[in-house]
């Protein structure tokens, strides 16, 4: 599963797009968890962080579909 | 499709000068006379009068918006030139609002002005937003985010927002109950410092330029009642991909400001909300604070030949404008991974460009047992001010 990073997230992991295997009926929660033991640094903005899968934005009891795109968007608050 | 807004026309008159002014809006079927009419008739509130708010001022104005209403508070200053397009370098230091008033009205006299030289705040935002048809959120901070948006909400507005971030910009138009709105997106903000603002991330000068343009497009759009506003979606921009995507985004039944059982029903302190409070005061508190030091004393001990060690925790393009002379660069998101690199035994003094992510690292570096460190108050915006004029300041 490809989980895509914007904005401030990008920076804090270093990375554009991850890579993540999770078990079949993992869910959106299961993948923030993730996520954040993978990546201390974005610990913190991830649960202040929208994820979208499949371009829609879905709460973390969403069972994740098989091959999801997920898309990871912290909050921006420049003006 | 959106419900266009209720504005009455009857009364409204464009004069040959306006009609020639906006010609070609009038060819067009999509807004022609009625539209027009539609569009002098309709109020906007600014809230904001910088990166985003200049574009947005400049376009509304000259697209015959008949009142717009702008929120400022701030100063023009230098580093607002390379974005801030409503106000010119003989502008720095005027109110912004002085500048802004000046260029809106040299673009079309015909716009009626509200000025309000004020912060936003829970105390006046629902009588500020009340008078207008539509709110545009141009703000540069979570409080004022939230505060729009609940106002918004409890006084059924529809709130075109927008937000940027170095190269990537954020837009959509939130009006419950026909979408969500901003905190069923982000139910609460992130703790303070977690996202930088321009003035500490920096940004593309030209990226407020296109943002708060999709947000004047979608203000018109909302006033025409035409097209597909950008209701339950969210925009994304990436400036240095040039890519535009978008995400679908529905109101949240269980959101706490417009859900079905709103649990927040009048303004709240959104400073508190935001963490922001207990941030600014944080820096001044002098009890626990002994782990501080200035930069005359830090001056004094360097005059002396003491061999203090200096961290600089800011970024390399930072470091590369200007640098506390013997300061070792190690930028704070590479210090969990390279802390090892100190001398724990050595006293340690650490700066950042204003002494926030400097009282980050010194945190961090007590929780590994360092236990010689200074934080140096201020940063080196304070070295530049009272040591070194010739410093340049960013
Ligand atoms: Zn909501």
């Amino acid at each position: 599963m490809k989980v895509r990073l914007f904005a401030r997230a990008r920076d804090l992991a270093g990375a554009d797009t991850i890579d993540v295997d999770l078990p079949a009926g993992a869910t959106v929660g299961d993948l923030r968890r993730l996520l954040g033991r993978r990546y201390p640094a974005l610990a913190g903005l991830l649960q202040h962080s929208a994820l979208a899968v499949n371009d829609d934005f879905a709460d973390d009891a969403l069972t994740l579909p098989v091959n999801a795109e997920v898309a990871l968007l912290p909050p921006v608050s420049g003006g | 499709m959106s419900s266009a807004l209720p504005l009455n026309v009857d009364r409204v008159h464009l004069s040959s000068q306006e009609v020639a002014r906006y010609s070609r809006h009038l060819i067009m079927p999509e807004v022609g006379l009625d539209g027009q009419k539609r569009l002098k008739a309709a109020s906007i509130l600014l809230i904001g009068a910088g990166g985003l708010g200049s574009p947005l001022g400049l376009y509304l104005a000259a697209a015959g918006i008949g009142r717009i209403g702008l929120v400022d508070f701030d100063v023009v200053d230098f580093s607002n030139l390379q974005r801030q397009i409503l106000h010119g370098t003989a502008d720095v230091g005027r109110p912004k609002l002085h500048s802004a008033r000046d260029r809106i009205q040299a673009v079309n006299p015909e716009v009626q002005l509200d000025l309000y030289e004020t912060k936003l705040t829970s105390a006046n935002a629902l009588d500020i937003i009340r008078p207008y048809d539509i709110v545009i959120d141009g703000t540069d901070n979570f409080p004022t985010r939230y505060l729009t948006n609940d106002a918004c909400v409890l006084l059924k507005k529809p709130n075109v927002y927008g937000s940027i971030f170095r190269f990537d910009g954020q837009a959509s138009v939130f009006h419950p109950p026909q979408g969500p709105c901003y905190r069923c997106l982000y139910p609460e903000p992130p703790p303070p410092g977690e996202v930088p603002s321009c003035a500490e991330g920096g940004v593309l000068g030209i990226l407020p330029g296109l943002v708060g343009c999709i947000q004047a497009t979608e203000a018109v759009k909302l006033i025409l009642g035409n097209g597909e506003p950008l209701i339950g979606r969210l925009l994304l921009y990436d400036a240095l991909r040039m890519s535009f995507r978008e995400f679908k985004v529905r109101r949240n039944p269980k959101c706490p400001v417009c859900g079905d059982k709103p649990s927040i029903t009048a303004l709240i302190d959104y400073e508190q909300f935001c963490g922001v409070r207990g941030q600014e005061s944080h820096a001044p508190a002098p009890a626990d604070q002994q782990g501080e030091t200035t930069v005359e004393e830090l001056k004094r001990r360097l005059d002396r030949k003491e061999a203090v060690f200096i961290l600089d925790v800011r970024n390399p393009p930072e470091y590369a404008i200007c640098q506390i002379p013997g300061s070792t660069l190690l930028p704070l998101p590479e210090l969990p991974q390279r802390f090892g690199e100190l001398d724990r035994n050595r006293e340690i003094v650490v700066h950042c460009k204003s002494g926030m992510r400097s009282a980050k690292a010194v945190q961090f570096l007590r929780e590994q047992g360092f236990t010689k460190l200074k934080n140096l108050k201020g940063g080196i915006l304070a070295w530049a001010e009272q040591i070194d004029p010739s410093m340049p300041k960013y």
